[in-house]
């Protein structure tokens, strides 16, 4: 059964992620007073990419984009296959650092910036994550998304502060401002492209599909803190997504020492403070 | 029919143009006109375009700087010349450090004149240039060159 | 028995042998040969004793025992003389005090306790022997040639090579005879010996600064040893016995006093935060010397006693006092990693954070976070010593050990790059050991009591670690402008042990599963009664990514044609093949690019004004809580 819902994943997730990629741009341009492109506008920019020459400042790039991918889809098929969330946490983090190397290995001045930035973001990111898995397996005594995922306690009621803080830093995950820092969608003029800078056609096409991958992990994670009542999960996941879209129409972006250190205020205040009560909650039931 | 006509990403560069070309240009991007209805995104990246929109002629300071983006973007590419000094130097052509239209450098596709030219020119510039993307898409897939051979004899004369 | 004695006694032989040797030549055979000879036991001891549990053996203490107080006598001697010859009256001050206490334990108390068996081996045992016999004999292999540049590169420093290799091959000895003895009067000895042998090394090209900070290790140490001494004396007092095994197995108050003392000295040699300046300061010494103190000895010697006493200290506040100090000094030291552009000191901070989350791994001293520490132990020592050794004979071809001027380094040193982007990935990223390490620990914290600081303290650490070594591999793999092919010069050997490394590096990665199942939970299960299995299904999947990571390198034959080569984007701007490029008003400028290293943030005065105090505090509270226990019995 949980194979199968890891091949589901490797097979439905891009199809999903463009689709959301493309109502987001539909979202973001009727915020804006546009009429925006067409919904499926996602999946003609990828068949574009792979139509295009293959042109590379290293030959190495390309190869750490591919591992890039391999590892983004390994771990939310881990994580769709109901796996141990910490080892996806950790495939996770490991995706990302090759992404990084990818950028760093161009020795090109603005995708280096990007690779700086997104290790910061990645540093950001990476305690308040760990610690929501830590959360849910305080609850439902499980590291095993299956069993979180299969569990009838409403975890979005014992894990609020850890929730907020996962809400934070999905802002950065979805690269959007104004966490955009390492790359964006919008904003294009800014940095370039931060870490895709040096990165076109097929290459640039499979950072795309791996960031679709990515964004239905993440949203994945938001729908654990609901798994109580798959329709209020639904319905919970495209309130953040819209919520997502309006934070980055409406904030400038800023500058990484505030990214850094908000989010780990948050995490230290939100998580620390959750996890503590959990913690006596959790001494008072014994 | 391929994707690429559907997805044009736009490298838009100022080589010595007066603002008023730009200007409409970003225009194009506002909800007025919002090119990216017809998928048209504006990049600051040559490496992720394929239309090259260039504004302004050409002079010492810019040529270089406007043969290596043209050479950064990857095939198949377009180049649309936005704007009378684009095309032909305009009102400077005479001028004694303008080396004139951008063709002197790298093979131009579009001619979109005026001055500015305006936003509804430009988008049927750029809706012209999607023919010829498609083409050179065709001719890159079928191993025939699209790169017509850059204009070596003009680009010598122009370093003088 | 007979292998025990030989692995303490054949390293003696051998670092005599060294001592008396002129010729380069017979100099390298005679490491190689007893380096191969040395791990080759290690790996018989393992044959041997891997199923058999504990075993004792019964030595007579009377000659021995009278032979380490005269030889402990004559080192306190000996570091008298250093400390009146360099005017260092910390040291002559700590070692009075030592050795006064030493002769009170000796003619005083100690004639009542008769320990039987003073030497064992258990799997824990075993699995320290091999990382001494393994990795600490190849570093001495290493050695050799890089003290042949060493001396090359310095002309100006004295060659004084045939006691930097008795010294060696004595700590080797010290090391061996510390996880082998049971009874603590003699672990002392063999404590107090790496302590000197320590010392010694750090000062090898004596020069000022040298002496320095080898006397600043010399005293920190030599505190630790202090404290040891005061364990012995309580344990002689009290009739608590030498035997460590009994000693373990009574717990209580009578174990816990010398458990606090002895964990004290096991942080200060394991350099945790108030004493890690010493292991910094460490790094003057030649790089070999920095990998033996990292990764195989020293620091591992500290963590192995805490181990060891990990049961007495478990669910009691001195522990946890033990466990913040070492979660702070993970978390501290880490952040300071990042402020660092020096290889050497990333390493030697990564180092101290590493041993951090040993020390709070042990301070927990549940069996979960037994099982973690131990393969942090395993697993940090791999990676460490592969990663020092590669620092150095980069250091050796480039002439800098500054992480910026390893730009490229993947096009200038290919094979010794990989090899170091090998080791780094150990020291953080999964599939490796480090991170499994990490995850069991997080793991075992949540289930331990009050676990949750550890927790959050292991989170914040893990994202600065992932920090600190991303960046340095970036500047590792970006493709530069093309530059001198640095690598030919490297020598044989040094090719050999660096080869090894890596290779025991993704070897421990895939038998981890048999570590674990065949050396650490029987050993756990017969300290604790309890062991912890490891999901089958989670080793495969570590399996499966570890096979992609070496699989998909294969990728590379298909993305070396059919693509266009371009200059990186530069504003537009047309750049050399060098990366040069005319700035204005016609300059010729360099495109230099270099990493975040966030000093405001993460300088190391900024983490020591945290970390010191913060530790001295924790210490005390210790101190306190064991000395009102003592009180009360």
């Amino acid at each position: 059964m949980s194979i199968i819902y890891a091949l589901l994943f490797l097979l439905l997730a891009p199809v999903a992620g463009g689709l959301i990629a493309g109502i987001d741009r539909r979202i973001t341009a009727r915020m804006q007073g546009r009429v925006g492109p067409p919904i499926l506008q996602a999946f003609y920019d990828l068949g574009k990419l792979f139509e295009k020459e293959k042109v590379v400042v290293t030959n190495s790039q390309n190869f750490y984009v591919l591992c890039y991918l391999v590892f983004i889809a390994l771990s939310g098929a881990l994580f769709f296959g109901g796996g141990d969330i910490l080892l996806v946490i950790f495939a996770f983090t490991l995706a990302h650092v090759f992404l990084v190397l990818g950028a760093y290995a161009s020795n090109s001045p603005y995708s280096h910036v990007g690779a700086e930035r997104e290790l910061i973001q990645l540093m950001a990111c990476e305690p308040i994550i760990i610690l929501a898995a830590v959360g849910m397996y305080m609850v439902t005594k499980s590291f095993y998304v299956a069993d979180i995922a299969a569990s009838n306690i409403p975890l979005i009621v014992f894990l609020p502060g850890l929730f907020a803080g996962f809400l934070y830093i999905l802002t950065m995950k979805l690269r959007k401002s104004p966490f955009d820092l390492s790359t964006s969608h919008h904003a294009h003029q800014e940095l370039v492209k931060g870490v895709t800078t040096e990165f076109s056609g097929p290459t640039l096409g499979c950072i795309e599909i791996a960031h679709w991958y990515e964004a239905i992990f993440l949203l994945g994670f938001v729908y654990l803190f609901f798994s109580w009542s798959p329709v209020i999960a639904v319905i919970a996941i495209i309130i953040i997504y819209v919520f997502e879209i309006l934070i980055d129409n409406t904030f400038a972006r800023v500058k990484w020492p505030l990214a850094l250190k908000s989010s780990w205020l948050v995490t230290a205040v939100l998580g620390i403070l959750n996890l503590a009560a959990l913690y006596i909650i959790g001494g008072f039931l014994k | 029919m391929t994707y690429l006509s559907k997805s044009p990403w736009l490298l838009h560069y100022n080589a010595s143009s007066c603002n008023g070309c730009d200007i409409e240009i970003l225009a194009c991007l506002t909800p007025m006109y919002d090119v990216e209805r017809f998928g048209i995104i504006n990049t600051g990246n040559p490496k992720h375009a394929d239309i090259f929109v260039v504004t302004g002629s050409i002079n010492e300071e810019n040529k270089d700087v406007l043969v290596n983006l043209y050479e950064q973007i990857p095939d198949p590419k377009v180049v649309v010349a936005i704007g009378i000094c684009a095309a032909s130097g305009g009102v400077f052509r005479e001028c004694y450090n303008v080396m004139g239209g951008i063709d002197k450098l790298i093979p131009v596709d579009v001619y979109v004149p005026g001055c500015a030219a305006r936003p509804e020119s430009i988008i049927d510039g750029i809706v012209k240039s999607l023919g010829i993307l498609e083409e050179k898409r065709t001719a890159m897939v079928k191993g025939i060159p699209v790169k017509p051979e850059m204009n070596t004899a003009v680009r010598e004369a122009g370093t003088e | 028995m007979d292998l025990l004695f030989f692995l303490i006694l054949f390293p003696f032989i051998a670092a005599i042998v060294l001592l008396i040797i002129k010729s380069d030549n017979v100099r390298g055979a005679v490491v190689g040969v007893s380096a191969l000879l040395i791990a080759a036991v290690s790996v018989w001891l393992l044959a041997a004793y891997a199923t058999s549990g504990t075993v004792f053996f019964p030595v007579s203490p009377e000659p021995m025992g009278e032979m380490m107080f005269l030889i402990g006598m004559g080192i306190a001697l000996f570091i008298l003389y250093m400390g009146v010859r360099y005017k260092n009256y910390i040291a002559i001050a700590l070692t009075i005090i030592q050795s006064a206490l030493m002769v009170y334990f000796e003619f005083g108390i100690s004639h009542g306790v008769v320990p039987e068996n003073n030497f064992f081996v258990d799997q824990f045992t075993i699995i320290m022997a091999l990382i001494i016999g393994v990795i600490g004999s190849l570093i001495c292999v290493y050695a050799v040639s890089y003290m042949k540049d060493f001396h090359k590169h310095h002309p100006e420093l004295k060659d004084r090579r045939r006691t930097f290799f008795f010294i060696m091959f004595i700590f080797l000895t010290a090391m061996f005879g510390l996880v082998f003895a049971n009874n603590l009067a003699w672990l002392f000895f063999f404590w107090e010996i790496t302590t000197l042998s320590s010392f010694l090394l750090i000062g090898y090209t004596q020069t000022d600064e040298a002496m320095k900070n080898s006397f600043l290790a010399l005293n920190m140490n030599l505190l630790g040893g202090l404290a040891f001494a005061g364990a012995l004396i309580w344990l002689a007092s009290t009739g608590g016995g030498m035997e460590l095994d009994k000693l373990i197995a009574t717990g209580g108050i009578i174990a816990l006093v010398p458990a606090v003392l002895i964990s004290f000295a096991g942080i200060t040699k394991s350099a945790q935060f108030p004493f890690s300046s010493w292991l910094v300061g460490a790094m003057i010494a030649p790089t070999p010397v920095s990998a033996l103190l990292h990764s195989s000895t020293m620091v591992k010697a500290g963590v192995y006693v805490m181990v060891r006493f990990a049961p007495v200290l478990q669910g009691t506040t001195p522990g946890y006092m033990i466990a913040l100090v070492g979660g702070f000094t993970f978390l501290l030291a880490s952040a300071i990693a990042i402020s660092q552009s020096n290889a050497k000191k990333v390493l030697a901070y990564s180092t101290i954070a590493n041993l951090g989350l040993i020390v709070a791994c042990a301070g927990i001293g549940t069996y979960e976070a037994i099982w973690a520490a131990i393969l942090l132990i395993v697993f940090h020592a791999v990676s460490k010593s592969l990663l020092f050794l590669c620092v150095g004979t980069v250091e050796h071809q480039i002439g800098s050990r500054d992480i910026e001027d390893m730009n490229g380094l993947i096009t200038r040193m290919p094979k010794v790059a990989v090899m170091m982007l090998i080791g780094m990935a150990g020291m953080f990223l999964a599939p490796f050991g480090m991170l499994i390490s990490k995850w069991a620990a997080i793991r075992a914290f949540i289930d331990a009591p009050y676990g949750v600081i550890f927790v959050v303290i292991l989170a914040f650490g893990s994202a600065l670690t992932v920090f600190f070594w991303a960046k340095w591999m970036g500047r590792l793999i970006s493709v530069p402008p093309p530059a001198e092919d640095a690598e030919r010069r490297v020598s044989p050997t040094e090719w050999l042990v660096l080869s090894f490394l890596a290779g025991l590096m993704v070897l421990t990665t895939v038998l981890f599963p048999l570590i674990s199942s065949y050396l650490v939970e029987p050993w756990l299960l017969t300290i604790y009664g309890h062991v912890t299995l490891l999901a089958q299904e989670n080793v495969v999947i570590m399996l499966i990514m570890l096979f992609l990571l070496m699989v998909l390198p294969i990728s590379m034959l298909y993305y070396r044609k059919d693509h266009r080569q371009v200059k990186p984007y530069m504003g537009g701007m047309t750049t050399t093949s060098r990366m040069h490029f005319t700035g204005s008003i016609g300059i010729d400028r360099e495109v230099t690019l270099g990493n975040y290293y966030l000093e405001s943030y993460f300088g190391e005065q900024k983490m020591s004004k945290i970390g010191i105090p913060l530790c001295v505090v924790l210490l005390a509270i210790m101190f306190a809580g064991v000395a009102v226990a003592g009180l009360m019995h």
